[in-house]
């Protein structure tokens, strides 16, 4: 009896020992992340200041690393165009072969992206099934339209499927309501839909764009040059070693953290409308 | 007038079968039905969220089936009232002035101001409580002025003192507008008290049409009987009112209820079946109100019987007593019997 009056209430606070080895682990995958990209920071920072000062102020550096961001731009703006409405349908209608179609939409995410980029360059090359008849018009190998061709594909899922979940947490009741009080389908879709799923669509688009940045191998097989900023890394780790090419990465790692950072600062004050 | 003409659609685990309705101008309106009956999505076929395998609807002289919603000039207020949550008050209430391109301050100051929510314009809906949401979705569906108001389930979500008022409300806005009303529910006192005509819907069908005292009195079948035959709604007069107790008159016959409510208003007085006693000769107890009536009928219920007295014609009441002390009674269609019941079981409204 009395030693049950004595216990402390803190005991009762005490977290699970099992609890605990989830802080650890979650400790263990975060060091993971932060060593890695910290020390090649700070690494260059401490010991090749000048040699990242030379990167920032190279034209060639300059040059990939601003196609990077601009093709990656251009490959997010057309998931916009073509994800938005297909995410729509997949969250509003259920259909014979979506499952289908999910996981069509999906497949880019899974394979390796060197064979992505074997297969991309078997349609959009000058003897492919889309770049043949093209030809004449616009040229995808070893140019800009290839880098997006290659960056879009690899990143529309991710906006399709953010823009999936954002249309799924739009209760269909409010746009029959809008629809009631006379506005016509477009109106709706703008006026109460599209804000409504915005957060996840500006998610899905940072998701999108940071992947576009980050490709290299479906991107390098089709379009070697002009040289988008990993392509340029990887030539100058193999034609001048690991000094050469770390400034590079460390330029490219900061100005993407750089403008992700500002989105998200930026968009901070947003309102989350979750259906619940 | 809105005419429905042998209105099909089967969506999901809800299957509507040859619905035929007519409703006149200016009619409070109620489809009355169990939880799965089809009521919401009957609604929402007329609003043209969804399209029908087969039928007609027609709005006034117009044939709306095949026109989209934003055609049609309805008014539709949902259960949960789905205010825009990006938009405050004032902006959901112009909505559908917005999609007219008549953008109209004044209108929406003075039907804010008709259901008393001037101050709350500026609000966001996750701010107001369910019954001031109600009524910003009420005011945002009233600007436009429509045709034909569809009410979904519109007091279930409220707590009992906002629905009283509520209800009043919906009430006021029917006698104020004349506007033609559809309001489902499957609330058998809401119906009683604000119907003009009911329709009683069950398993996708209409089984029963007319005005509450011939559905709630003369059901068409065991069905129907079974789901509205429970609840007591009596409507009467408050002929006296003092110390929080009023005396109604009901149909010649004199009832105290315990509630607030002003000499010579028109008022329903709700009485729960479970709440009347049945007894030969009257018992002495706290009940303040005793009458002598005649059993007209008997029926067993499962571990219930309900018993449906006559009172001298005056009104009918529908009782529950237990098998057991229906046995000790042996109750008989026919004899006179007395119930009581106490002036604090009678919900007025």
């Amino acid at each position: 009896m009395g030693i049950l009056i004595k216990q402390k209430p803190a005991n009762i606070k005490r977290a699970d020992p099992l609890m605990l080895l989830f802080y650890i682990l979650s400790l263990v995958l975060l060091l993971f992340v932060f060593v890695v990209i910290a020390n090649m920071i700070i690494g260059q920072v401490l010991t090749d200041f000048s040699g990242l000062l030379d990167a920032a102020s190279s034209k060639p550096v300059l040059k990939s690393i601003f196609l990077s961001l601009y093709a990656g731009f251009l490959a997010t703006m057309i998931s916009l165009l073509l994800g938005v409405p297909t995410a729509y349908i997949l969250a509003r209608n259920n259909f014979i072969g979506k499952r289908f179609v999910e996981s069509m939409l999906d497949v880019p995410v899974v394979i390796p992206h060197t064979v992505a980029g074997i297969a991309l360059l078997t349609v959009f090359g000058s003897n492919g099934l889309i770049g043949a008849p093209l030809e004449p018009y616009i040229q995808f190998r070893d140019a800009m339209p290839g880098i997006v061709v290659a960056m879009l594909f690899v990143s529309a899922p991710y906006l399709t499927n953010s823009a999936r979940e954002g249309f799924k947490n739009v209760d269909p009741k409010l746009e029959n309501v809008a629809r009631s009080l006379g506005a016509p389908f477009w109106k709706t879709f703008a006026i109460v839909t599209l804000p409504l799923a915005s957060r996840h669509l500006l998610i899905g688009s940072i998701m999108c764009w940071a992947r576009a940045i980050s490709e290299f191998g479906a991107v390098v097989m089709i379009a070697y040059y002009p040289m988008i900023g990993p392509t340029l890394i990887y030539d100058r780790y193999l034609s001048q070693g690991l000094t050469a090419s770390r400034p590079i990465a460390v330029l490219l790692i900061l100005v993407t953290l750089v403008i992700f950072l500002a989105v998200r600062i930026l968009s901070a004050g947003w309102r989350v409308y979750d259906k619940d | 007038m809105i005419r429905i003409k042998e209105l099909h659609r089967i969506w999901k685990e809800f299957k509507l079968a040859g619905i035929n309705l007519e409703i006149a101008d200016g009619e409070y309106f109620v489809i009355l039905g169990p939880t799965g009956a089809g009521k919401t999505l009957l609604l929402e076929l007329i609003a043209g969220f969804y399209r029908p395998d087969g039928g007609d609807i027609y709005i006034g002289d117009k044939n709306v089936t095949g026109l989209p919603p934003e055609k049609r000039n309805i008014g539709f207020l949902y259960q949960d009232y789905s205010l825009f949550p990006h938009m405050n008050a004032e902006k959901n209430i112009e909505f559908g002035m917005r999609m007219r391109g008549v953008k109209n301050r004044d209108t929406v100051k003075k039907i804010a101001g008709y259901l008393n929510i001037g101050h709350l314009l500026h609000r966001y809906s996750q701010t107001l409580s369910g019954g001031e949401q109600q009524r910003v979705a009420l005011a945002r569906v009233l600007v436009i002025d429509p045709d034909v108001l569809l009410l979904d389930e519109p007091l279930s979500a409220l707590d009992p003192g906002t629905q009283d008022a509520t209800r009043k409300i919906l009430k006021s806005i029917h006698s104020d507008s004349n506007l033609t009303v559809i309001h489902v529910t499957h609330d058998q006192t809401e119906a009683r008290i604000l119907a003009d005509r009911v329709a009683v819907m069950m398993d996708g069908r209409i089984v029963q049409v007319g005005t509450p005292d011939e559905v709630f009195d003369k059901p068409v079948n065991d069905e129907v009987a079974h789901f509205v035959g429970v609840e007591n709604v009596l409507k009467g007069e408050v002929i006296e009112s003092s110390n929080g107790v009023c005396v109604l008159d009901i149909g010649g016959k004199v009832l105290e209820a315990v509630s607030e409510c002003a000499t010579g208003d028109t008022v329903y007085a709700c009485l729960r079946p479970e709440n009347v006693t049945l007894s030969k000769t009257g018992v002495n107890s706290s009940a303040r109100n005793s009458f002598k009536g005649s059993l007209l009928e008997v029926e067993r219920m499962g571990a219930l019987v309900r018993a449906k007295v006559d009172m001298d014609g005056s009104f009918l009441l529908n009782a529950f007593v237990t098998n057991q002390s229906a046995d000790e009674l042996g109750l008989t269609c026919g004899e006179t019997v007395v119930v009581s019941f106490k002036a604090s079981a009678v919900h007025v409204v």
